[in-house]
C-alpha cells in the first residue's frame, strides 16, 4: 500500500525539510552559540570560525561556559533541584492519578466517558490559566488564605506561595492529565478475569492490587511518569508564578540568563546541558510507547 | 475484589476535586464586584464590561487567533503528511530519522524549542536577510513546527486502526493512489485531522515560554500579556477573561464529544 517512489517523496519531502530546517539545524545552531562567548554585538556572541568566503579557516570556539556551568553552583544547584522537583512532582501525579485512572477504567461505559472528558477538559484549557488559579487559593490575601482567617482558625496568613508545595500542585495541576491517560490505557486493558482468580485463589484485594494489578499497569505508569517527568524538568510557568526567587529549576534559570543577563552563550550551554540530562528519559519514552503499539 | 471500593472513590474525587476547584473558585472571583480579591462585594458582571474596554488584551487575542489558526492550519497539512508516511508507507529512506524528528518535539522542553528556533532566526536573517526581524511569521513557524508533530501522532495512531482493505479494495478496483487519498482515505480520516486541527490550535493559543522567545515587538500574543500582567497576582480583569476561555473550551469539548457519540451510535445501529 502506498504511492509510487517518486509520489512518496513529494508526501516525505517537503515536512522532512521543514523539519530538517526548524527542529534539527536549530540544535547545531545552539551547540555553536554554546562554543561562542558574549560580546556586545548585534546578536550578543562571537563568531566560533573565520571564514573566507565558503571555507572556514580557523576554529575559535572554547568549552567555557560548560566550565563555567561547573564552577558555579547556581547552575549544578538548578539542574539537581528541578530533577528532584520533576522527579517528586511525577510521583505526586502518579499517587493522584492512579486512583482515578482505576475508578474510570473500571466505571461502566457512560460513567467512564463523563470521567474520561473531566480528565480531558482541563487538558485543553490553558495551562498558564490553570497555574493561574492556583494563585488565587494560595496567595497570602487567596482564597484559602481568607477563608481560614475569616473562620478564625487562623490569624496570619499561612505561607502557601512561593514554597515548594505550591510548585508541586502547580506540576500536579498542569500534567496530571498527562499522567491519567496512559495509566487508564493500561488499566481498562486489564482482564478481569485475573483479578479475580486471585481473589478466588484466597488473594487479600490488598494482595491482588500489589501482585496482579500494579505490576499489569506498569507500561502505564513508566509512560505516565515520563511524560509528567520531562517536560516538568525544563518547566518555566509554574516556578516562576508560584515558587519563590531561591527557588532554582533549571527552564528559569536559563530563561533568567537569556532575558535579564543577555548572556546567549551561557544560556546555549545550559540548553546543550539539560538536552544531554533529558535525552536517556526521552528514549525511554519512546521505547515504552513503541512495545505499547506493537 | 470490590469494584467500587469508598476509599479508592474517596481518591478519586479529590484528584477530581485538585483538577476543578481552584477553576471554579477563579470562575466565582470573576463575578465578584471589588477589585480586591479577598473581599465578596456581591455579585457582578463589570470586570466583563472592563475586558472588553481593554485594548491590549482585545488586539493580543487577536494576535493569537490569527497565530494558532496559520500554525495549526500548516500543522495539519505537514503532520498529515507525516503520519500518512509513518502509517502507510512500508520502507523509505529515512523514515527512523522521520519518525524521531517527528515525535521529538512533543517532549523537547519548551525554554530549549524556543531559544534554539530564536537564535535559528537570527542566524538565517544574518546569512539570507529572511525571516526579517520577529514577529508574527517567526512565531507561526515555531507552532506550526511543535503542531505538527502532534498532529502527526493523531493521524498515524488513526491510520494505524484504520482498516487498510478499504483502500485496498480501491486500488484492485482500479484507482489511482492520489484519488484513493482524497476520495477514501481523508474523508474517513477527518474527524481526526479536525482533532488534530484543535490540538495544535490549542497548544498555539496557551504557548507563553515559545513565543516569548520567537515573538518581537508588536507581536505579543495572549499568554504573554496575560503572564506580564498575573506576574503582579490576581487581577479580576484576567479572572474575567479565563472564565470566558475556559467557557468556550468547555462547550467546545462537550459538544465534540456528543457529536462522537453520535456517531458512534448512529454507525454501530447501522451496521446492525
Amino acid at each position: 500500500m502506498g504511492f509510487g517512489s517518486l509520489k512518496r517523496y513529494l508526501v516525505i519531502i517537503p515536512p522532512m525539510f521543514w523539519l530538517g530546517l526548524f527542529f534539527l539545524i536549530p540544535f547545531f545552531v545552539v551547540l555553536q552559540v554554546s562554543l561562542s562567548d558574549p560580546a556586545l554585538t548585534r546578536p550578543p556572541f562571537t563568531a566560533i570560525f573565520t571564514w573566507d568566503g565558503w571555507w572556514p579557516t580557523g576554529f575559535l570556539g572554547d568549552l567555557e561556559n560548560y566550565e563555567f556551568l561547573l564552577s558555579d553552583s547556581l547552575y549544578i544547584n538548578s539542574y539537581l533541584n528541578s530533577i528532584k522537583i520533576a522527579g517528586i512532582g511525577a510521583f505526586v501525579c502518579l499517587l493522584i492519578g492512579y486512583p482515578i485512572a482505576y475508578v474510570i477504567a473500571r466505571a461502566d461505559s457512560r460513567m467512564r466517558n463523563t470521567l474520561l472528558l473531566l480528565i480531558i477538559l482541563p487538558f485543553w484549557t490553558s495551562s498558564l490559566l490553570r497555574v493561574y488559579a492556583l494563585i488565587g487559593m494560595y496567595s497570602p490575601n487567596g482564597f484559602i488564605n481568607s477563608s481560614l482567617s475569616w473562620l478564625g482558625i487562623i490569624d496570619q496568613p499561612l505561607q502557601l506561595m512561593q514554597t515548594d508545595f505550591a510548585v508541586y500542585s502547580g506540576i500536579v495541576i498542569t500534567y496530571l492529565p498527562l499522567m491519567i491517560l496512559p495509566l487508564y490505557a493500561a488499566l481498562e486493558k486489564l482482564d478481569d478475569d485475573l483479578t479475580e482468580a486471585a481473589s478466588d485463589l484466597g488473594a487479600t484485594p490488598l494482595a491482588t492490587f500489589w501482585r496482579v494489578t500494579l505490576p499489569l499497569s506498569m507500561s502505564g505508569i513508566v509512560a505516565g511518569y515520563l511524560l509528567v517527568f520531562i517536560p516538568s524538568v525544563g518547566e518555566f510557568v509554574i516556578p516562576a508564578l508560584l515558587g519563590g526567587p531561591d527557588q532554582l529549576m533549571i527552564g528559569k534559570t536559563l530563561w533568567t540568563e537569556f532575558f535579564n543577563n543577555r548572556d546567549w552563550p551561557v544560556a546555549s550551554s545550559v540548553a546543550m546541558v539539560m538536552l544531554a540530562f533529558l535525552v536517556i528519559p526521552m528514549m525511554f519514552l519512546r521505547n515504552t510507547q513503541g512495545r505499547r503499539e506493537a | 475484589m470490590s469494584k467500587r471500593h469508598p476509599l479508592v472513590l474517596a481518591m478519586a474525587g479529590f484528584g477530581y476535586a485538585i483538577l476543578y476547584i481552584p477553576i471554579l473558585i477563579m470562575i466565582i472571583y470573576s463575578f465578584n464586584s471589588s477589585k480586591l480579591v479577598t473581599v465578596w462585594a456581591g455579585w457582578s458582571t463589570k470586570w466583563y464590561g472592563e475586558l472588553l474596554q481593554n485594548g491590549q488584551l482585545a488586539e493580543a487575542a487577536w494576535i493569537s487567533l490569527k497565530v494558532g489558526f496559520w500554525s495549526a492550519t500548516i500543522g495539519v497539512v505537514f503532520g498529515t503528511m507525516i503520519g500518512y508516511a509513518l502509517a502507510r508507507f512500508r520502507r523509505f529512506k529515512g523514515k527512523l530519522f522521520l519518525n524521531g524528528m517527528a515525535t521529538a518535539p512533543i517532549v523537547m522542553p519548551e525554554v530549549v524549542m524556543g531559544l534554539s528556533l530564536l537564535l535559528l532566526f537570527i542566524s538565517m536573517e544574518n546569512l539570507i536577510g529572511w525571516p526579517a526581524g520577529r514577529g508574527l511569521l517567526t512565531v507561526i513557524i515555531a507552532h506550526a513546527t511543535v503542531g505538527m508533530a502532534f498532529v502527526a501522532v493523531v493521524i498515524q495512531g488513526r491510520l494505524s486502526d484504520l482498516d487498510i482493505s478499504i483502500e485496498e479494495a480501491a486500488q484492485d478496483l482500479g484507482a489511482r493512489q492520489p484519488y484513493i487519498f482524497f476520495a477514501i482515505t481523508l474523508p474517513i480520516i477527518m474527524p481526526a485531522i479536525i482533532a488534530g486541527w484543535l490540538l495544535a490550535f490549542t497548544l498555539s493559543f496557551d504557548d507563553l515560554v515559545i513565543a516569548s522567545f520567537v515573538s518581537g515587538p508588536g507581536s505579543s500574543t495572549l499568554p504573554i500579556v496575560i503572564f506580564s500582567k498575573v506576574r503582579l497576582g490576581v487581577t479580576p480583569e484576567i479572572n474575567a477573561l479565563a472564565t470566558i476561555i475556559v467557557a468556550i473550551v468547555a462547550i467546545g469539548v462537550i459538544l465534540a464529544n456528543w457529536f462522537a457519540l453520535r456517531s458512534a451510535t448512529t454507525r454501530s445501529t447501522d451496521n446492525s
